[in-house]
């Protein structure tokens, strides 16, 4: 991944994604791949049997291997290469025969002077993601490899490695096994961007794989960044560090492709670096320039053996996992009629409320309703029976409670009101069905009492609407539903 | 075996020892002092060891008597006194690899072979002299200064595990451990005049031996004898799951396919070996044919084309990959720091103090070798070769059961001889490398003397896993000088 | 192979590996490193295409072990062995002039 100055693939990877919109600035567009870190969720470390557990004491994690002691050597955790098929699998990649590498630097926070890393061979190759909007971002690799130590800069201006007196080194988080993600450069909007890390953080919570938390560092997003005229060639790129929240990894792209836009346009080059997000000023900064030629002279591991997962391996992995947030969705948005993409079925699927939604239907409910209860109530499906919400819905959809009464119910319910009976609760509210007649005479009393506001009503004024309808409101105590009311004007008004 | 001692004192051999110390004829504490007293008389002369564990080895002495005389058994080690390569971690004890970058460095924990010599009995003596890092054919590239060779101590012992060999070779240990990475066991026999083993690739695990070039280096033993040799290499053999190349069997099965002889076996001779052994000991490799065809083995002519790459192969390999093995010694965390201004100049001022010049030289050639560029011309071939030698070999081994060569071109050289020419230096490795590529076991046997009556070894190589078949010919080779002996001294 | 190695090529080596050459040592080295290379270029002579690189003796595959807890160090022996450490943890100067 590195010496490559340019994007190799071709854009327009997924002919699909042309009817997605696209930023656009001064005539230029965005090119954007990212290369997302991710901590697996094991017990212990990729290639050691101490702890992986953030937040202990510092260097209370550390054994020979993870110190880079004369003489340790690496074993392989199993459950590490299963997480990492899980996610590969996840994300439609190929899992197939791996190799470990070493990769060699010199820093303090690299125990041995060399990161194990996959490199010619990852575990999980060529696969994609869908966004929830149907872009297709493809997926390069998924490979293994082992996380750094930790820094933490004394003395000189605020913590900065800048300036700073001397620095001491924390070694818990070193080995801890993880997963890197590289996109392809298939990214052309900011809010796709967005969207493919939220989408991907899901999948990691739902195979089990990572916490994925940006704010304790178990899921770190870069961000490979060039700008070109549509159509054209690739352009040189730069890779932005410390992007540490969704939000963010749409500024720091935005502001880095208009960076790189300005140049183009004033003739000056683009240098191929790393660049540093500042949430602070909104800005990216010069890390390092590539120029002064990193040279890992990456080599095969001779101290570990190539990993073969096999069919059977495979398929087991595979066969285990659980339905995906895109699958999900769908099944959501089928149940309930709701679009797959929106508020309400991204929402109730990103707080794992869907299945508690469909149990709702299963039982009698109204899906639809349900899900809007539950997207405007997040409490409801920790405290109150789907089949209590079931009832509910069914009570709203054969009128005996009105869409408001409904929702002066579900408070009842959260808070624990008889029993979160719905039927009980609105008996003891009073809500009982008003019938056709009753309302209409109250319709007609309101009309009546406001002859101005019928008159611009019929010609059309909608705003004059409102007045009616608070009226009979007012009259019913609230029990009137809404939409009947206002059915009822609209029809007398023909 | 007398005749492979160079002291006035005649060694006692680990199978003797082992068997009286359990049976109670034999008293640990007494073989201990005993071979504490050879250090007395001749350690300064030597200088087989950077350290000598006279106190530990008489607490553990007296552990394994007790252990014997409450009735258990030590092991099949019992009370054997056994040196250790000084690149074998052991816990609380300093491990130094005879170079001042690891400090005073106690390692945290015990090497598998360190466990496995404590679990069957054996008495840890002390810890060897090395070429720093294992770098070295002569041991004299030790930041301690060098070992000599018991046999005539104005020359080298040999390396890079000098120190084991001439630890068994002046009776200081019944047997020793050494490393071998290209000839680093076997070569030192050769010129110590004890047997030297390398065993399959993945026998013995390698860890908590500090590695020098990994895809490389196999821990074997010294000793005086065939038997003791096979004694204690069942003894550290077998799986280790702490070694992702650990083969995954039981230990080696040795000693009870010595007494099969070497009829029936075909023993190769490689046509096309490379030249420059001297005429003393292409004597010796002749005898020994013409021992071994005596004794019923069929001698067969095979062709081994690429094994004169091997050192080539070698010499890109094992700095490249001892490149980044030693990125490690950088000051942070464990053994010497040279104080400098910021991080980056502390490595660089630390592993300049702390690497002597061979050691940096290998390192610098490594780097090269795996450098942006020169990868695949240096690196990447190197490796294709090594594939060569290895198809080559498996070829050969179909014709063959085992194959002999010299196991250094020379006997004992004089210290200083070739310390300043790397390259000659390198040379003494030609017959040892190719069996380090291809990850096949070989072994030096003691077969008489040459130039100035100086140990001469041979090498029996064999396919990887026939250990046994390879221990079967070293046996009978050994049955033939001890023939020869008995016979020239008219006994 | 590739063109003779130069002192530029050593010193940059010697750079990557962190170790400080003088002036003398360089040319030393370089004069050294060269005749190595000479001697090596044994190997242009042989065909190679085709023949896959051996990196490893070893013919196992999926080593692995259980996702286990085990045994850790105890960090007040581990950093009373380091050449520098202050609360908890291992000391270094200032770390400039290195990549991350």
């Amino acid at each position: 991944m590195t010496g490559q100055p340019m994007y190799v693939n071709d854009d327009g990877y997924f002919p699909s994604n042309d009817e997605h919109e696209r930023w656009e600035h001064r005539g230029y567009e965005m090119v954007v791949g990212l290369e997302v870190h991710v901590e697996l969720a094991t017990q212990t470390k990729l290639f050691s049997a101490s702890p992986n557990r953030f937040g202990d004491e510092p260097n209370t994690n550390i054994d020979p291997v993870t110190l880079g002691l004369p003489g340790a050597l690496p074993v392989l955790n199993r459950q590490a290469v299963e997480l990492a098929m899980r996610l590969g699998l996840a994300l439609n990649c190929r899992v197939q025969k791996s190799t470990f590498a070493r990769k060699n630097y010199f820093y303090p926070d690299m125990p041995k002077a060399y990161q194990i890393s996959q490199y010619d061979e990852p575990i999980n190759a060529d696969g994609w993601l869908d966004l929830p909007d149907g872009f297709r971002v493809g997926i390069e690799r998924g490979h293994l490899e082992e996380d750094t130590g930790k820094s933490t800069h004394v003395g000189g201006p605020g913590g900065r490695i800048h300036g700073s007196d001397y620095s001491l080194i924390d070694f818990n988080r070193a080995g801890v096994p993880l997963v890197e993600i590289v996109s392809r450069p298939d990214i052309r909007h900011p809010e796709q961007a967005k969207a493919y890390v939220s989408e991907l953080r899901a999948i990691l919570v739902a195979v089990g794989a990572s916490d994925a938390k940006m704010e304790e560092g178990s899921m770190r997003v870069d961000a490979n960044v060039s700008v070109r005229k549509p159509g054209a060639d690739f352009n040189t790129r730069c890779e932005i560090k410390n992007v540490n929240s969704v939000r963010s990894v749409g500024r720091a792209i935005e502001y880095e492709a208009k960076r790189q836009i300005a140049l183009h346009e004033a003739g000056e080059p683009v240098v191929q670096q790393t660049r540093h997000w500042d949430e602070n000023d909104g800005k990216t900064h010069t890390l390092r320039s590539k120029e002064d030629a990193d040279d890992y002279r990456y080599f095969l591991e001779p101290d570990l053996v190539t990993v073969d997962p096999g069919p059977e391996w495979i398929e087991r992995v595979r066969a285990s996992l659980p339905p995906l947030p895109a699958a999900r969705r769908a099944t959501l948005a089928e149940a309930s009629g709701e679009p797959a993409n929106s508020d309400a079925v991204l929402l109730v699927v990103e707080r794992d409320q869907d299945e508690y939604v469909l149990r709702a239907g299963t039982q009698g409910g109204d899906v639809a309703l349900a899900l809007k209860h539950v997207k405007e109530a997040p409490d409801l499906s920790t405290v109150v029976p789907a089949s209590s919400l079931a009832t509910l819905t069914s009570m709203e959809l054969s009128g005996a409670v009105t869409a408001t009464q409904a929702k002066t119910v579900v408070e009842a319910m959260i808070a624990g009101d008889h029993e979160r009976d719905p039927e009980a609760i609105a008996a003891a509210l009073g809500f009982e069905a008003m019938d056709t007649s009753e309302l209409e005479s109250m319709v007609d009393a309101a009309i009546a009492d406001q002859p101005d506001a019928w008159e611009k009503f019929c010609a059309g004024e909608g705003k004059a609407m409102g007045a009616l309808v608070g009226a009979v409101m007012k009259a019913s105590k609230g029990q009137a539903d809404g939409k009947a009311v206002t059915a009822l004007l609209n029809q007398k008004k023909n | 075996m007398s005749d492979t001692t160079a002291g006035s004192e005649p060694a006692v051999q680990a199978t003797q020892i082992a068997e009286g110390v359990r049976h109670g004829t034999l008293r640990a504490v007494d073989v201990l002092d005993d071979h504490l007293a050879r250090i007395d008389a001749r350690e300064d002369e030597i200088h087989a060891f950077n350290l000598v564990l006279a106190h530990l080895a008489r607490e553990r002495a007296a552990e394994v008597d007790a252990i014997v005389a409450g009735g258990g058994d030590p092991g099949i080690l019992a009370g054997v006194p056994v040196a250790l390569k000084d690149n074998m971690c052991t816990r609380g004890i300093p491990t130094t690899c005879s170079s001042r970058i690891l400090g005073d460095w106690k390692p945290p924990y015990d090497a598998t072979v360190v466990t496995r010599l404590r679990e069957a009995g054996a008495v840890v003596i002390g810890k060897t002299n090395l070429d720093e890092f294992a770098m070295g054919s002569s041991t004299e590239n030790s930041a301690f200064g060098p070992t000599r060779n018991p046999h005539d101590t104005t020359r080298v012992p040999g390396g890079s595990s000098g120190g084991s060999a001439a630890a068994v070779a002046a009776g200081f240990a019944s047997v020793s451990l050494g490393s071998d990475t290209g000839g680093s066991i076997r070569q030192p026999a050769a010129l110590c005049g004890t047997v030297g083993v390398k065993p399959t690739y993945g026998a013995v695990s390698r860890l908590g031996l500090i590695a020098f070039g990994s895809s490389l280096d196999q821990i074997g033993p010294f000793a005086h004898s065939v038997d003791d040799a096979a004694l204690t290499l069942e003894a550290i053999s077998g799986h280790d799951p702490g070694d992702s190349t650990s083969i995954e069997r039981p230990p080696l099965d040795l000693r009870s396919k010595l007494q099969m002889g070497a009829a029936g076996l075909r023993v190769g001779r490689i046509t096309d070996l490379p030249t420059g052994a001297s005429p003393d000991v292409q004597a010796r490799l002749d005898e020994a044919f013409d021992a071994l065809a005596a004794a019923g083995a069929e001698i067969v002519d095979v062709a081994v084309p690429a094994f004169g790459y091997g050192l080539t192969a070698y010499y890109l390999i094992a700095p490249a990959e001892a490149s980044s093995n030693l990125a490690r010694f950088d000051g942070v965390r464990f053994g010497s720091r040279t104080s400098a201004p910021d991080t980056n100049q502390m490595y660089m001022a630390t592993r300049t103090d702390g690497f002597g010049a061979e050691v940096k030289r290998r390192i610098m050639l490594g780097t090269y070798a795996l450098s942006a560029g020169y990868q695949e011309a240096y690196y990447g071939r190197a490796q294709r070769v090594r594939r060569l030698i290895a198809d080559d070999f498996a070829s050969a081994y179909a014709k063959a059961d085992v194959l002999l060569t010299p196991a250094s071109p020379t006997v004992a050289f004089e210290i200083g001889d070739k310390s300043s020419d790397p390259l000659a230096m390198y040379l003494c490795d030609t017959y040892t490398i190719p069996s380090n590529l291809s990850g096949d076991p070989a072994m030096s046997v003691p077969f008489g003397s040459g130039d100035g009556g100086l140990p001469v070894g041979v090498q029996v190589l064999a396919p990887a896993l026939q250990d046994h078949t390879m221990f079967r010919v070293a046996a009978e080779l050994e049955r033939y000088m001890q023939d020869q002996q008995q016979q020239g001294s008219g006994s | 192979m590739p063109e003779r190695i130069t002192t530029a090529d050593v010193s940059k080596v010697a750079t990557l590996a962190r170790l400080t050459l003088t002036d003398d040592e360089l040319a030393t080295a370089t004069v050294e490193l060269a005749a190595m290379l000479d001697h090596f270029a044994d190997i242009d002579a042989l065909d190679l295409d085709g023949v896959e690189p051996m990196n490893n003796p070893t013919h196992l595959v999926n080593v692995m072990r259980d996702d286990v807890i085990g045994e850790v160090l105890d960090r007040d022996e581990v950093l009373a062995a380091a050449p520098l450490a202050e609360d908890d943890r291992f000391r270094v100067p200032p770390i400039i002039g290195l990549d991350d």
